[in-house]
């Protein structure tokens, strides 16, 4: 298909911007301007000033002197950046694909392939454009072309017509300036030394020569603007390949009506899944209002999968959470994430229940959408001997341990969070204690294990070493119990209690 | 003499229906390698069916309780299947749980912050029939919420066990096996110093259709093991059954 970009060009976006929100303006010169090396540099103009002589690039005082009664307004970086994306995301109504022109930072790129038929040929498409903007109160240049460059110089430094038909971009870039090919300042400046003042004055040259004078960066905007080079915009809002709308006769505003909008959109969207062997991870389902707002609930699963009733139930533990308000006229059910899901072969008689087992997913992804992912843990061997970080949480429901558990020590059953201080008598240098104290209880050791001593890992802290001995008492209850260190009398508690064995 | 035999096994097997109870529908004449205590359950079978509850009021029996549970979950979960374990304040050590032959990494754990939570977690898990068992950690659980988790036991066939913490309200669920899990000094070979196998006071306070009783078991490495000749067992068996102890009628 012939591909058809456009470029709008915003003349002046900032000043256009400031003269909406505050029409008082209109008759007043003023200029913006940022801090710059310990002065206010201007950074763009007002069609007023820009009469009197004022331009960008120069300084406020200077501008001052020039222009009198000019009005200095404060500009704030970025914000250029964000009205293109304001207005970016308003100009989606024109084609899916609208990239912010990141070199002059003052326009719009848009990828119109396949769009302007619906307005019914591409004068009128531009003109739609151009008529719209000028009434919200933007003055913009517009063009069309086979190349986003061609568009680009054309919308900037045309002036003949904006509609370039299709191959015919070298035609109309030959009688523009250089400036046209979106260069660097330094560039342009050894092109006018060479006296190069029209494309059309260097574009038959060998290209060799030209790299060689020019660099490579100038043939690469040259071969963009030409069409020989391709050149890839970004787009504001990326498209998801999974993705319905409901759009409603009558505003929504019941629990069951949010149901059957979310089943029949499930239900088209899970068949798109199925067909093309995906599966979804993670699901947004975005309610519009008719008061225009816009709520928002999200899903996320353990596994790929398209299953409607399973991520029907997914969705209904989050209904709770869509305030309708005075009704819902359009449902959008994205999947912004999807993965491959293996069709699992239906097996009647083999039940091989497991981790993956479809169930154990489900429950999983119930529980992480009624209470949270954070509530789930499971844990693999860590290669540590250190007991608080012997184990390690496992990332996927999937993932197998990478080293064996270690049973050659006993490890109690219940290990306490933080060990708790206890008080011991013990024979020095390295009995274990023949009585301890915890929570008031005298336990009198009968029998004991020990010691087992475990270095701290320097390297991720320091501290004393730990001594641990097995013990039990004369009740049969058994405990591990560990001294912090050598005996030198500085420590207020040497002794913990760490955990219960069974 | 054999004749009469076959006589009483017919007579305990009507009465048994009599009562109510209901032979699981296909179940196996599994065991789950508690050796004789298994003949106290009706039919002589470890009911896999069903609500476990075990009383922990201290943090030592509480221990043994994990400990015992985690040797049935070995057989349980012998299969490859996984087992969720619910609580709001756990304590379970995984890497303990290798030495009772239980893979840790196939026990997933929910550490949610409510009670209600860990209830809902718990239903929801026991309804999930991929799971071998649900162990859940709860402060207490009332007669019509261990109804609930009864049927969905009935319908999935997931072992419940359930570690309560209140022992005041012992008689009020509808558990089929109420057990308490007491530690015992451990006994070694030849008197050698040092500690053995973790030793346990089983004992059954109550069987649904079936006798209760009390046991001193040890968890001999790779599985189960009664001990016959601990000196204390006829003593704790007849004075100090847990619940005649606290004076207190078990449903």
């Amino acid at each position: 298909m012939q591909r058809r970009f456009v470029s709008i060009w915003f003349r002046q976006l900032l000043a256009d911007w400031q003269l909406i929100r505050r029409p008082e303006l209109a008759a007043v010169p003023f200029v913006f301007a940022a801090p710059d090396h310990g002065r206010m540099m201007i950074t763009a103009v007002s069609p007023l000033a820009f009469g009197s002589g004022v331009e960008a690039g120069m300084r406020a005082a200077d501008a001052k002197a020039i222009c009198p009664g000019l009005e200095v307004l404060d500009d704030k970086p970025e914000r250029a950046r964000n009205l293109l994306r304001r207005l970016g995301e308003w100009c989606v109504r024109y084609s899916p694909i609208v990239a912010i022109d990141e070199f002059g930072m003052d326009g719009l790129l848009l990828d119109v392939s396949g769009c302007t038929h619906l307005w019914g040929g591409e004068r009128e498409y531009l003109k739609e454009i151009f008529s719209r903007l000028k009434y919200k109160g933007y003055t913009v240049r517009v063009a069309i072309a086979d190349t986003p460059g061609a568009a680009w110089a054309v919308s900037h430094y045309g002036k003949v017509t904006p509609l370039i038909p299709a191959g015919g971009q070298s035609e109309a870039l030959l009688g523009l300036v250089p400036e046209a090919l979106r260069l660097e300042q330094p560039v342009l400046v050894r092109l006018r030394k060479l006296g190069f003042y029209q494309i059309k004055s260097f574009v038959a040259m060998p290209r060799s020569v030209l790299r060689r004078r020019f660099g490579g960066d100038f043939l690469l905007r040259l071969g963009q603007a030409l069409g020989s080079e391709a050149e890839a915009l970004v787009p504001l809002q990326v498209p998801v390949p999974f993705s319905e709308r409901l759009p409603c006769m009558e505003p929504i505003r019941t629990r069951t009506g949010i149901e059957i909008a979310i089943t029949n959109m499930l239900e088209s969207l899970c068949k798109r899944m199925q067909t093309e062997g995906k599966g979804l991870r993670t699901g947004v389902l975005t309610s519009h209002r008719i008061d225009g707002k816009v709520v928002q609930i999200a899903i996320g699963t353990s596994g790929a999968t398209h299953s409607v009733s399973h991520l029907f139930k997914l969705f209904q533990l989050k209904i709770d959470q869509i305030r309708p308000g005075l009704g819902i006229e359009l449902f959008v059910l994205d999947a912004p994430k999807v993965d491959p899901v293996e069709v699992p072969q239906e097996e009647m008689w083999t039940l091989r229940p497991g981790m993956d087992d479809q169930s154990v997913i489900r429950l999983l992804d119930t529980v992480a959408g009624k209470i949270g992912p954070q509530v789930i843990h499971r844990y693999l061997p860590a290669t540590c001997y250190w007991p608080e970080r012997a184990v390690l949480q496992a990332r996927s429901v999937t993932e197998k341990p990478a080293s064996r558990w270690r049973m050659e020590k006993p490890r109690p059953t219940e290990l306490l969070k933080r060990p708790d201080p206890i008080e011991v008598m013990a024979l020095i240098p390295d009995h274990p204690p023949a009585f301890f104290i915890y929570m008031g209880v005298r336990h009198q050791v009968v029998k004991a294990d020990g010691p087992e001593r475990i270095e701290r890992e320097w390297w991720l802290d320091s501290g004393e070493h730990r001594d641990y001995y097995q013990v039990e008492d004369d009740q049969g209850r058994r405990y591990w119990l560990f001294r912090s260190g050598h005996y030198n009398g500085d420590q207020k508690y040497k002794w913990f209690i760490h955990g219960f064995f069974a | 003499m054999d004749a009469k035999k076959e006589i009483v096994i017919k007579l305990q097997q009507d009465i048994l229906l009599w009562q109510g109870f209901k032979p699981q529908a296909g179940a196996r004449a599994e065991r789950v390698g508690l050796g004789e205590i298994e003949q106290v359950f009706p039919g002589g079978v470890f009911p896999k069916r069903a609500i476990h509850e075990f009383i922990t009021v201290l943090p030592e029996d509480s221990a043994a309780s994990d400990g015992f549970i985690a040797g049935l979950l070995a057989v349980l979960m012998e299969d490859g299947a996984a087992c969720v374990w619910v609580g709001t304040s756990r304590r379970l050590f995984p890497a303990s749980l290798s030495s009772f032959n239980v893979e840790p990494e196939r026990i997933i754990f929910m550490d949610v912050q409510t009670e209600k939570e860990a209830l809902w977690v718990t239903e929801e898990a026991l309804k999930c029939q991929g799971l071998a068992a649900v162990v859940s950690e709860l402060n207490n659980l009332s007669l019509i919420e261990s109804r609930r988790l009864q049927l969905v036991v009935e319908e999935s066939g997931v072992t419940s066990f359930i570690l309560r913490k209140d022992a005041g309200k012992a008689a009020s669920t509808v558990a089929t096996a109420r057990w308490k899990i007491s530690p015992l000094p451990t006994g070694t070979a030849d008197g050698m110093p040092g500690l053995g196998f973790p030793r346990w006071q089983v004992e059954l306070l109550k069987v649904r259709n079936g006798k209760p009783g009390s046991f001193v078991l040890e968890w001999a490495g790779e599985g189960f093991q009664e001990v016959s000749d601990y000196a204390a067992v006829k003593k704790l068996a007849s004075g100090m059954v847990w619940a005649e102890h606290e004076g207190r009628q078990i449903g």
